[in-house]
């Protein structure tokens, strides 16, 4: 069981900010999400986009906004649980909360931040009739350990960086390796075409364009794909498969939190505008998932709910202590790993 | 001439005949947001940049739109549910020749 004093549900620039704002404070953090990387809607939807709206930065990257912030938590020395889905909550009955994901890791924790923004990313499904019927059957929305593939039957479909990619690796891996894609032209970057073309032309790449998996056929496991051509004659092929893999991208869906029993107003988890606190007390939320009168969804106004958070946070886990805020010019910032970081103190000399 | 009326269909079959603004840089996707047609998020996940498609919508009427760029076509081709008359509705700045025109939001993907 993984313990902490802050478990943060969602580790988008809110969560991780959230980090640092309880690390001043001297709380450790711990941070689920169900994206095999940190970064939320900046990772996941716009890494290479500006932003111009960060104080201070007339212009950053999405993708470089996000390295940042884990590059000013890391002397808080955070846990993550990547690639999990928060799933359950539980009071237990000392006062904390036990959290669980959709792979049965457990997490405890006095305070649970949510910082979900739009909800944990979830595959967009092809809408192919018998598809959940495969699913880690042969069909796979991610790949999270490409040596599954290794000597098998691979069928991608998508025409996007992701289902490029993936092509161009699994090449080396798979014994055959089918890219289907309804254009003639992909929208990733440009050497990922060019690659995907080098490795077509080698015979190492199978690319069937333009045309769409219209069923899948086998009894308990996949066995074969059917793709049609999109063309007049609309010739059909079956492919004898091991794995077909639709890489479309991922949509963010509220899920499970939805159920905790916190109050939700239009898709959103209703907060009190003192510290963000929702109707069940010791659970926080932050960011894009909360709503109240005036709300904003903008990283900036989730670094603020962070920071008021973290008070909160600091007087439930220390009823007794009184903390009194300090600058970070002032007080510095000293690490869970021993580093510190202060402003130079000026050097008085003795003028004689 | 600031506003025209469109017609909006929701995901529920309700129709909906509202007035959008011509003069404050807004598509559809916008328009339909800013009337809570569909719940919150929805629709514009992506913030309008072609690359979610949950703005995709039918256009019913046979009002002569913009053509589709090159991103919005390549959405819409991974896109489900799509049929020949659909649109991204963040690509579709209200103008004044779209009075009148009619669309209906395709369904939620799941
Ligand atoms: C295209 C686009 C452009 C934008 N441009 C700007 C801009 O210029 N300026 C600006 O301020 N804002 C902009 N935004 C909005 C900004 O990205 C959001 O306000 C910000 O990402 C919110 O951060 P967050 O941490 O609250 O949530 P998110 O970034 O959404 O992160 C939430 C994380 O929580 C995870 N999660 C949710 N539920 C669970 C669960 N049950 N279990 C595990 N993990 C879960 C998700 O996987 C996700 O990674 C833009 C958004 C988009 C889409
Ligand atoms: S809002 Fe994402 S494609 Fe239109």
């Amino acid at each position: 069981m993984i313990k902490t004093d802050i478990l943060i549900i969602g580790a988008g620039p809110t969560g991780l900010f959230a980090v640092f704002e309880a690390g001043l404070l001297k709380l450790k953090c711990h941070l689920i999400d169900a994206l095999p990387q940190a970064g939320g809607q900046c990772s996941e939807i716009y890494p290479k986009k500006p932003i111009y709206d960060i104080p201070g930065f007339p212009e950053v990257l999405a993708g470089e906004l996000v390295d940042n912030l884990m590059e000013q938590i890391k002397p808080f020395q955070p846990g993550f649980t990547l690639g999990e889905r928060a799933e359950t909550i539980k009071k237990l009955d000392d006062g904390s909360f036990l959290v669980t994901t959709n792979k049965g890791t457990e997490h405890n924790a006095p305070i649970v931040a949510i910082a979900g923004g739009l909800g944990s990313f979830e595959p967009r499904k092809p809408l192919l009739e018998n598809i959940s019927k495969f699913e880690d059957n042969g069909v796979a929305y991610m790949i999270k350990d490409p040596e599954v593939y290794r000597n098998k039957k691979v069928v991608i479909a998508g025409g996007g960086d992701s289902a490029l990619d993936w092509s161009i690796f699994l090449a080396n891996i798979a014994s055959q390796v089918t890219l289907v894609h309804r254009r003639n032209e992909f929208r990733g970057a440009l050497d990922s075409v060019e690659k995907v073309q080098e490795l077509k032309n080698q015979g190492k790449i199978n690319l069937i364009t333009p045309a769409e998996i219209i069923s899948l056929n086998g009894d308990d496991t996949l066995e074969s794909v059917l793709v049609r051509k999109i063309s007049n004659a609309n010739e059909e092929i079956l492919l004898e498969v091991d794995d077909f893999i639709p890489l479309f991208g991922l949509s963010p869906k509220l899920g499970p939190i939805g159920d905790w029993g916190l109050e939700i107003e239009k898709n959103a988890i209703k907060v009190n505008t003192f510290d963000y606190q929702t109707n069940i007390p010791g659970i926080f939320a932050i960011g894009d998932v909360n709503t109240y009168p005036g709300k904003l969804k903008l990283i900036l106004c989730g670094f603020h709910e962070a920071t008021l958070m973290c008070q909160s946070a600091f007087q439930i886990i220390f009823p007794d202590k009184k903390y009194v805020m300090k600058y970070t010019t002032v007080g510095g910032v000293s690490g869970f790993d021993g580093s510190t970081k202060e402003a130079p103190k000026a050097v008085v000399k003795a003028i004689e | 001439m600031t506003d025209i009326k469109i017609k909006i269909t929701d995901r529920d079959g309700v129709l909906h005949e509202i007035d959008a603004p011509t003069d404050m840089n807004m598509n559809l996707m916008e328009v339909v947001r800013s009337y809570e047609l569909a719940p919150e998020g929805t629709i514009g996940i992506c913030g309008g940049m072609a690359m979610c498609a949950s703005c995709q919508c039918y256009v019913v009427s046979d009002h002569e739109l913009p053509e589709m760029g090159d991103d919005e076509e390549a959405m819409l081709s991974e896109a489900f549910n799509v049929k020949d008359n659909s649109r991204l509705g963040c690509q579709l700045h209200i103008t004044e020749d779209m009075d009148g025109l009619e669309v209906e939001l395709a369904p939620e993907e799941v």
